[in-house]
Parts: C-alpha cells; sequence; structure tokens
C-alpha cells in the first residue's frame, strides 16, 4: 500500500498506509489524523479536508477541478499547493507522498 | 448535577449523530465512560451513500463506515452493538436494555435517530417492496436493482430522486410517483423543482404526480403499483422515500418534551437537564434563524450536535455553523446553505439551461439559503454571508460577471 505522511500544523508527523483507491482524505479520516474534519465524507460538500500538497509532488498530484477550485476559493489560508484531499485518489505514483494540514479547517 | 460532576455518559443511538458525538467528546479531553448503543448491527456509517453510491456497488461497506470499526475500542468507548435501549429511569438515572442489563449515567445523550415512513397501502409487505434508510435496506434491494428491472419510486424528495438517479444509470426503467404537483415539494422553490423534473425527464424518468398510490399489486413478489385513479404502473421493484419520522419513543415513555422531535436549548439540553438530544430525532433553536426551533435531517445537523454536546460536556466554547446539506443526482451536485422556507424573493444567478446556478433566497432584504446547482463558489459564499448574517442586494448578487468571492468580500 502507498504510505502518506500527513504534517499537521504543530509539525507532529502521521505515516499512514493509505488502500489504494480510496481518498488521501479517507485514509486520514480512518486513522483518525486530527486536523482533517471531512464532515461531509468526501461529496466534496463541506471544504473541511484542506491540506497543503508539498511541492515535489504537486505534479503527481494532478490539478483541482473547477468545482474544487471554485470550494478552495473559501477556504482559510489557502495558497498555490492547496488541494481538498478527498479529491485526491491514492494510487501507486503517490507512494511516499507528503501533504501538510492548515491550522484550522473552518 | 453540574457538567463537571459528569463521569459516566451514555449514547443511544449509533448514527453519525451518535459515534461523532462518543469520538468527539473523547477528543475533547472527557476521561470518564462512554457506552454508545446502538441497535443496527454495524459500527457507525454514513447514511447519505445509502441511496447514491452504496446503491450503485461503487461504494462497500468499509468505506461506508465513518471510523474503522476498531476505533471505538482503541479510545476506550463501549460500543454495544446491535443492542436497543427499552426504557430510561430519570429519576435514578438509569437506562435498560433489550435483554435487562441496566446502566447508570451522569449524562445521557439521545441519538435515536428517525425511521422511515412505512407504506400504508395493501401490498406493502409483499417482496420487493422496499424502504430505504439502513445499510439493510439496501442490501435487500440490490439483487432486484438490475438492468432492465422496472423500478416504481414513490415519493419525488431528495432520497427518492437520488434513487431514480442511481437507477437510470444502471438502466433501470423508472417511474417516479408523487402526491404533490411537484417534486421536491417540501425541500425546495418550484423554480429549482422544475429543472430537476427536466432533467430527469430527459434521462428517461417518467412522472405521475399528484398521484396517490392506492395498492401495491402481487401474489407474493410486487407486479406492479395501483394508483387512485385506477391505472396501474408494472413494476418488479418498489421504493418508497415518503420521509421519516423522528424515533422518540423512548424520549416520550420518560415524558420528556416532545414535539416535531425532542425539544432542546440551544445546547442540546431536552426538557431534563442530564440528558441531551442530537441529530434527526432532536428540534434545536437555529441561531441563524432568530432562534426558531427545527428539526433538520442531514449530517451537518448530526455533526453539529455532536460537537455541541461535546463542547457542553467538557465546558468548551463551540459556535455553530450555519445549516448545509447536498444532493447528487447525475452529474449534478446540489449544495444547499440555510434554511429557504420563509422566503419571499428568489433571485437567479448563472443558468439553468447550462446546468450551472444557483438560486438565493431572501427574505425581505435577508439572505436566508441558497441552491447551488455546480456552483460551489455561490454555495460557499451565501453560507458565509448567512454564517456572519450579512447580505447582498439581490441586482448585485444577480450579477454573474462579477466572482461571487468579489461580491462576499464587499457585503455588509
Amino acid at each position: 500500500m502507498p504510505k502518506i505522511t500527513y504534517i499537521e500544523h504543530s509539525g507532529k508527523e502521521h505515516v499512514i498506509d493509505a488502500p489504494l483507491g480510496q481518498t488521501v482524505m479517507e485514509a486520514a479520516v480512518k486513522h483518525a489524523v486530527p486536523g482533517i474534519d471531512a464532515d461531509c465524507g468526501g461529496a466534496c460538500a463541506c471544504a473541511t479536508c484542506h491540506v497543503y500538497v508539498d511541492p515535489v509532488w504537486l505534479l503527481k498530484t494532478g490539478e483541482a477541478s473547477s468545482m474544487e477550485q471554485s470550494m478552495l476559493d473559501f477556504a482559510n489560508d489557502v495558497e498555490d499547493n492547496s488541494r481538498l484531499s478527498c479529491q485526491i485518489k491514492v494510487s501507486d505514483a503517490l507512494d511516499g507522498l507528503v501533504v501538510r494540514l492548515p491550522k484550522s479547517q473552518h | 448535577m453540574s457538567d463537571q460532576a459528569v463521569k459516566r455518559v451514555i449514547i443511544i443511538g449509533a448514527g453519525q449523530a451518535g459515534g461523532e458525538a462518543a469520538l468527539r467528546l473523547r477528543h475533547s479531553g472527557f476521561g470518564g465512560d462512554i457506552t454508545l448503543v446502538g441497535e443496527e448491527p454495524a459500527a457507525p456509517y454514513q447514511r447519505p451513500p445509502l441511496s447514491k453510491k452504496y446503491l450503485s456497488g461503487e461504494l462497500g461497506m468499509d468505506r461506508l463506515l465513518l471510523r474503522p470499526a476498531g476505533v471505538y475500542a482503541d479510545e476506550n468507548i463501549a460500543f454495544l452493538a446491535p443492542l436497543r435501549a427499552v426504557w430510561i429511569d430519570r429519576a435514578n438515572r438509569r437506562v435498560r436494555l433489550e435483554g435487562g442489563r441496566e446502566l447508570g449515567y451522569d449524562a445521557l445523550v439521545l441519538a435515536t435517530g428517525a425511521r422511515a415512513r412505512k407504506l400504508t397501502l395493501v401490498g406493502a409487505d409483499l417482496a420487493g417492496a422496499h424502504l430505504l434508510r439502513t445499510a439493510g435496506d439496501v442490501d435487500a434491494i440490490r439483487p432486484r436493482f438490475v438492468s432492465g428491472a422496472r423500478l416504481v419510486v414513490i415519493g419525488a424528495g431528495y432520497i427518492g430522486l437520488e434513487v431514480a438517479a442511481v437507477a437510470r444509470q444502471t438502466g433501470l426503467d423508472v417511474t417516479v410517483v408523487e402526491a404533490a404537483p411537484r417534486p421536491l415539494a417540501r425541500v425546495t422553490s418550484p423554480e429549482v423543482a422544475g429543472f430537476f423534473l427536466d432533467e430527469h425527464a430527459g434521462k428517461g424518468v417518467r412522472f405521475a404526480l399528484g398521484a396517490q398510490p392506492a395498492i401495491i399489486k402481487g401474489k407474493e413478489h410486487v407486479t406492479g403499483v395501483g394508483l387512485a385513479d385506477g391505472s396501474e404502473i408494472p413494476a418488479d421493484l418498489v421504493i418508497a422515500g415518503i420521509g421519516v419520522n423522528p424515533e422518540t419513543t423512548l424520549a416520550q415513555h420518560c415524558a420528556l418534551n416532545v414535539e416535531n422531535g425532542i425539544v432542546t436549548d440551544a445546547q442540546c439540553r431536552t426538557s431534563d437537564p442530564s440528558i441531551f438530544a442530537i441529530g434527526d430525532c432532536a428540534a434545536r433553536p437555529m441561531a441563524h434563524y432568530r432562534n426558531r426551533v427545527a428539526r433538520l435531517e442531514s449530517v451537518h445537523n448530526a455533526v453539529e450536535g455532536a460537537k455541541i454536546v461535546a463542547a457542553v460536556l467538557t465546558e468548551q466554547s463551540h459556535s455553530v455553523e450555519a445549516p448545509w446539506f447536498w444532493s447528487d443526482q447525475y452529474d449534478l451536485k446540489l449544495q444547499i446553505a440555510g434554511l429557504f422556507q420563509s422566503y419571499t424573493k428568489i433571485v437567479l444567478r448563472g443558468s439553468m439551461k447550462e446546468r450551472s446556478f444557483a438560486a438565493f433566497y431572501y427574505n425581505g432584504e435577508r439572505l436566508i439559503a441558497v441552491d447551488a446547482v455546480n456552483r460551489p463558489g455561490e454555495y460557499l459564499g451565501a453560507k458565509m454571508l448567512i454564517q456572519t448574517g450579512r447580505t447582498l442586494a439581490p441586482e448585485v448578487i444577480a450579477d454573474a460577471s462579477r466572482p461571487m468571492k468579489e461580491l462576499v468580500a464587499q457585503a455588509q
């Protein structure tokens, strides 16, 4: 299984084995990584699974869809590498992915 | 008893509200006993996908679970299921479980949810006639939910229309029967309802509107639905989505204040200060709607109730979010913020024809709700405005040439 590293705003790291086909959000929620709320369960309805993708991974994670980009426009502390983690699917190509979490999801 | 002295919390109901309450209470630093009692066999799971990706088979039960089943034990939460609570002894603060076991509490959280309304028609108990509320209901539907089967959906609310959408995408022949003259009559405006009606009709869904189902026909298995006008729609499968009733039996038996749902204050406290009620079973004053008491059936409301109770019991502050909902049908993402019921004016932004628009609902000058179809910016922007008690003039919001974000920034 691909390994994904989630780094909380405090700096605390969580390395998770993420099942193929699930999303980066699901893997975090199922392992109770604090800082990813994902209240809607991945329906792209709540914008509470915001992450910053480590810049070296941006090519592999691809770009946000226009729907996702419109949601991100209203999230807090958005940067160029901001994504909604419910919209990133886990694949072998993402083995080693590093994402950082914002201070708050609301 | 002050909340500080709370050492034992029992949560009855292990849906999204109950499951989240247990975990959020623990994550908020509560160190006492937490017992979560659920009547379904599964650990707490998400209900919204039941009429969407779980019905289509895209999501399995493992992905439906809110957290892995082992999390509750890991967090030292006693998860008892499948088990029913049968009695609440308020005087002695005890809950009796099916089988006779009794547990004491200092605080009790009722998260008993709601039950799908049953059809009261002759034939409603035939094989092939189903309700849709639990994963078990969908598991029972699936074997006959196959390409070429003839499906009659009774009720054109969100559940009914979501089922119709998945059914068309799976290749079933679909007729929707609705007693009201239009779909979504309880949950949105005629304008937005008309858009969804056209979309479904365009995908081949037939509608019988203003039609009263009178009988489900068949010997052992469903063969059709008879309407009050004498006509009959042939069917291999009938799915009723005619709303839910809050599950308030336990609350009523112990004489808590129950109207449409278990009535609580803004802290989710019932008429007994040691008992809280959250989620679909409870009605609470809505902070963004002049404290009008409302019972909402939504994920947001379930999670919000869980957050409120966790904050109250650990004496932390919490600010309530404006209500939000969503529905997925075909490639349409409907996102809803606020409560539209008291609207006096509707303003459209975008284009229904291009399948990308938002309907803003005003009460006088005040923005109270939005239905956004494939327009997430309008949804989040309106949600933010409602959240902060701001509004935008209708003629400003209707100007789609200016980005929503810019408009929200200038709102008063």
